[in-house]
Formats: structure tokens, C-alpha cells, sequence
């Protein structure tokens, strides 16, 4: 589709149009909420996008009455702690199953892969009763160790590292650099386009999770932000001007995040590998 | 696994190029040894957190577990109630209906929306982040935003629906219509997501086939028939496998579900993920609501096996 035949312009500009009217359709909920976030109580419900009388109190609000800073300061802890140690891990691990050679490598691989397909949701109630047993009931251990373990970033990071040319080990193999110089001066640095993705990603993803921090956590000092702002909402129920400022402030660093790396994400997204 | 076996060869050339006797067995060793060492902390890891809580969860429905911590062997009681149980049963019903209806709404928005911006427009690349933005905000936020878009009377959407002349409607209130609601807003959340697994997949397909349609004068939908469609067919089978397994599995649901709805009204968006986190946190009827868990495990490894089948192995080839 060059642009030899002038015919052609107008059916991309409309094409143009339709995509662009999808897409404003699909962020309007988004700019709603940072709308219905600078309007007073009296006109959080009227329909203009622009607030006539635009304000910050529901942002002082939230901040005041809530201890909203300590609940962000737990997520970015908790968030920040399990993406280091997964990626970590999950670069060692997928090293190995990428490049070693060791008896039951492929059943092991096929074993981490399926685990793939239990979702928290599924493995609640034992997940909750074992970490429970274990004594990390209502701590900052059971809301981090349990969330490390996904063999997403795995599997990921193990075709990843298929790609890379043998020959760069094997010089360093010649250097007498063992496994682990192997790993950390080669293999790291030639991975980090992918590091940054996942980094992205599993930050995002813990900064989202609400499920395990609602069911791990009752004491209020350890809650993460999403369980914080359902909770802020069964509390006040009507005072929407309030509830789209926490969900605002709840948003804005994972959107802050996406606009950052979006070329990453979505690069890692697109060879998330299902050939 | 085709990738694994190529990786072997190559490192069997590899190995072949050192001297070979003692020092090729002892090297042998020494991977062994690293490669242990490094898969350790998350094969343990998965192990513990994954593994263990998914054998639990199949022998915890053979007994009564209460809350503080009374544990009775009560064989398959669990499984007989279950059977017998009204309100489990209508969860699995809603949970099939909304499952259906998010693959297939999910598969055809998210894929002609791939469509769309893979077409050479400007600005595609700010549109194409337009559509995966909502994908980036958490589902709880997600919830609390639709909640107060759809507000009974007052809400956006039913303001613009009066001012249509279309009439305002309890889209959450109403049983009729809460489930349709949640599916919608699934889709709107992951669209984006699929529609760049769906644009990964079209730019896979050589260019040349479509410079010989357009030689050849095929109109767009013989193109898409012919040719985008069979070649699309790995991707599409990727989709419609992950979104299943993630519907049946409550990736996204619950959370939305937990903050829009709560299962109602009437149970009328009471998955089946939900209802069982009710009988375990609400009620402390873990053993229960674990009998109910390996229900939906066994329905998981059903889609699991039948996955590795259909695909031949996680290689999502046809023909």
C-alpha cells in the first residue's frame, strides 16, 4: 500500500477517523476519572469533561484521612522487592534452561511451563492456608515471597536467551570465566532490553494485585493500595469525588510507567512466544 | 519440544570441540552441578507456592477445615454437596455464559481492532498505546471507574442514553443485564493486550502474498479470506486458548466482580472463582470451598491437556 495511487488517501484518512474515535472511546473512562477527581461534590456528576471549578481538595482529602501515603509506600516496598528477586531468579533459572545441559531439563522446563496455567484464584484457599502455617500471616514475607514465583518471566526470559549467538559464551568460556561469570557478565548484560520489560511488567503487575494482599493481609498497616482503595469505597459510597482522587493517585504511577517503556512492553508483549 | 532439542545439538557440537576423556565427564559435571544451582531457588520456589497449594487443593476437599484450624475427614461429603449445591451449580452456569461471551467478543474486537491499526494511518503508534492504556490500570480501579460511569440516573453513560432518547438503565442493579456489563468491561480492559498479540501475528504474514492479491484485483475480504485468515491461524489459536483459560480461571474476573458487583444482584454475576471465595473467607468453610477449587482445577487440566493436543505440544501448529 504505497502511496502511488492519490484514490487511496481518502479511505486512510477515514480509516484515520474511525481509529481515532475507537480510541478516544476506549481512554475516555480513563480521562472521566481524572476529570470526576478535580470536581467538587457538587459537580462530580454534571457531564462537562473540564471542571468548571477545578480543585484539589479530594486529593488533600484522601491524603488526610486516609493514610494513603503509607499505603503506596507499602505497594512501591513490596512491588520493588518482588520484581528484583523474581528477575533474579527467573535469569538464573532460564539461563540454565536455556543453555545447560542436565538430566530432565525438558520435563523440568515442561513442569515450570504448566504451572503457567494455575491461577491464584484456583490455588487460593491452600496457598492461604500454607502461608498461613508458615507464619507469614499478616506480614510483609507473606505478601512479597508468594508473589516471586511465576514462570512467566521464565519462559520469556528461556527463548530469549536461545537467541543469543553460543559464540559469545564460549569466548567467555576461553577467558576461564566458570557458569556464573558466563551468567553475570555475559548473559546479563546482553539481556537487559528484556530485564527492562519484565521489570516493567512485574512492577506493574504487583502494583495492580489485589486478590493476594486482600486475603494475606488484615492489619491495616500492611494493606497495598488497590486493597485500600476497595475498601475506601464501601466506605464512602457516594462520595465519588473522593473515590476517583484515590483511584486517580492509584493509577497514575502504572500509566506514568506504560507511557515510559510502552516500546518495551509492548515489544515483549508481541514476542511473548507462541511459536 | 522442538526448541529444546535444537538447543541440545548445539551443545553437543559444542562439547565435541573439547578434549574429550576425563576432563569432558568432569565438565559434564560441573554443568550439571550450575545448572542445579541456578534452577534451584525458583524450581523450589513454584514448588512450594505453586506445585504444593495445587496437590492441597485436590486432597482439602476430603475434609472439613474450619477456621481455627479443626480438621475432620469427611471423604467425598464435600463433593456430594457440592453436586447439590443450587447456587454452585448456577455459578458454574454463569461462569460458562460469561467465559463464551468474553472469548468470542474479546477475539472479534480485539482482532479487528488489529486489523485497524495495522493499516498505514497517522499517529498509528499513539493510537495503537490509546487501546492498550486500559490495560495498564489496575482492575480495581477499572471496577470503581465503570461503577461510577454507569451510576443509576446520574452516571454518564445513562445521561447520554436518556439524552438519546434511549432510556437509563441499572446496568449493575439489574440481573438482566450486570453480567453482559462485566463482560463488557473485560473486553474493554484486555482488548488492547490481544490486539497486539493479534498485530504480532499480522506482521508475521510476508508481505509478497499481499502484493500478489493486489495483482491479482482481490477485493479486501478475499484478501482477509484467503490469506490473513489461514495464515493467522497460530495466533488466533494462541488467543482463543489463553483468554479461555484465563476467563475459567478468574485473571481478570474477580477483581472486578469483588468491586462492581459482589457476585450480584441475585447472583447473577456470581462466578464460580467468586462463589468459592466466599464459602472460604466469609463463611470459613475452607474445606468446601477447596472441594469446589479442585472442580475447577480438574476443568483447567481438561483445557490444559486438550491445549497440549490440539496444539501439538505448545507449538500451535495447523495442518
Amino acid at each position: 500500500m504505497r502511496p502511488t495511487n492519490l484514490s487511496l488517501q481518502p479511505t486512510r484518512m477515514a480509516l484515520f477517523m474511525l481509529a481515532l474515535v475507537l480510541a478516544l472511546l476506549t481512554i475516555f473512562p480513563l480521562l472521566w476519572m481524572v476529570s470526576g477527581a478535580f470536581k467538587g461534590p457538587g459537580e462530580v456528576n454534571s457531564l462537562n469533561l473540564i471542571p468548571t471549578h477545578p480543585t484539589l481538595g479530594n486529593f488533600a482529602y484522601v491524603f488526610t484521612r486516609v493514610p494513603f501515603l503509607r499505603y503506596m509506600l507499602n505497594t512501591f516496598f513490596v512491588a520493588g522487592t518482588v520484581t528484583v528477586v523474581a528477575l533474579f531468579f527467573h535469569t538464573m533459572a532460564a539461563y540454565a534452561l536455556a543453555r545447560l545441559r542436565f538430566p530432565g531439563r525438558d520435563i523440568l522446563f515442561f513442569a515450570i511451563f504448566s504451572t503457567l496455567l494455575v491461577a491464584l484464584p484456583v490455588i487460593l484457599v491452600p496457598l492461604f492456608i500454607l502461608v498461613k502455617t508458615l507464619g507469614m500471616l499478616n506480614s510483609y514475607w507473606g505478601l512479597i515471597v508468594p508473589a516471586i514465583f511465576n514462570a512467566f518471566g521464565i519462559f520469556l526470559l528461556r527463548q530469549y536467551y536461545q537467541g543469543i549467538p553460543r559464540e559469545l559464551e564460549d569466548a567467555a568460556f576461553v577467558d576461564g570465566c566458570g557458569y556464573w561469570g558466563v551468567y553475570r557478565h555475559v548473559i546479563l548484560p546482553l539481556s537487559r532490553p528484556m530485564i527492562a520489560a519484565l521489570f516493567v511488567f512485574f512492577f506493574l503487575a504487583n502494583w495492580n494485585s489485589f486478590l493476594w494482599p486482600l486475603t494475606i493481609t488484615q492489619n491495616q498497616n500492611l494493606w497495598m493500595i488497590q486493597v485500600a482503595i476497595a475498601s475506601f469505597q464501601t466506605q464512602y459510597a457516594a462520595a465519588w469525588n473522593y473515590i476517583m482522587a484515590a483511584a486517580t493517585v492509584t493509577a497514575l504511577p502504572t500509566m506514568a510507567l506504560f507511557f515510559i517503556f510502552q516500546r518495551q512492553l509492548i515489544e515483549s508483549i508481541k514476542t511473548s512466544g507462541f511459536k | 519440544m522442538s526448541a529444546g532439542t535444537t538447543a541440545e545439538t548445539k551443545t553437543e557440537n559444542h562439547q565435541n570441540g573439547k578434549p574429550p576423556g576425563r576432563r569432558r565427564l568432569s565438565r559434564r559435571h560441573r554443568e550439571w552441578l550450575a545448572a542445579s544451582l541456578f534452577v534451584f531457588p525458583d524450581t523450589l520456589g513454584l514448588l512450594v507456592f505453586v506445585g504444593i497449594p495445587m496437590v492441597l487443593a485436590l486432597a482439602m476437599g476430603l475434609f472439613n477445615v474450619s477456621g481455627f484450624g479443626g480438621i475432620t475427614f469427611v471423604g467425598l461429603a464435600n463433593y456430594e454437596r457440592m453436586l447439590s449445591d443450587s447456587l454452585f451449580l448456577e455459578s458454574l452456569k454463569v461462569t460458562v455464559i460469561y467465559v463464551v461471551s468474553f472469548v468470542v467478543g474479546n477475539f472479534v474486537i480485539s482482532l479487528a481492532l488489529a486489523l485497524l491499526v495495522k493499516q498505514k494511518i497517522p499517529f498509528v503508534g499513539v493510537l495503537r498505546s490509546m487501546f492498550f492504556l486500559p490495560y495498564v490500570v489496575s482492575l480495581v480501579v477499572i471496577g470503581l471507574v465503570w461503577k461510577f460511569m454507569l451510576l443509576d440516573q446520574v452516571g454518564i453513560v445513562n445521561r447520554i442514553l436518556e439524552a438519546l432518547g434511549l432510556g437509563s438503565h441499572s446496568w449493575l442493579g439489574n440481573p438482566r443485564f450486570a453480567l453482559a456489563t462485566v463482560v463488557a468491561v473485560s473486553i474493554w480492559f484486555l482488548m488492547g493486550y490481544y490486539m497486539v498479540i493479534f498485530l504480532a501475528g499480522l506482521q508475521e504474514i510476508p508481505q509478497e502474498y499481499y502484493d500478489a492479491a493486489k495483482v491479482d484485483g482481490a477485493r479486501s475480504w478475499q484478501t482477509f479470506r484467503h490469506i490473513t485468515w489461514p495464515l493467522l491461524k497460530p495466533t488466533s489459536f494462541f488467543v482463543l486458548i489463553v483468554s479461555t483459560i484465563s476467563g475459567v480461571a478468574g485473571f481478570q474476573t474477580f477483581d472486578l466482580i469483588y468491586v462492581m458487583t459482589t457476585g450480584g444482584p441475585a447472583n447473577s454475576t456470581s462466578l464460580g472463582i467468586f462463589y468459592i471465595y466466599q464459602q472460604a473467607f466469609q463463611f470459613n468453610d475452607y474445606g468446601y470451598a477447596a472441594a469446589m477449587a479442585s472442580f475447577l482445577v480438574l476443568i483447567l487440566l481438561i483445557a490444559t491437556a486438550a491445549m497440549f493436543i490440539l496444539t501439538r505440544g505448545g507449538r500451535f501448529e495447523t495442518d
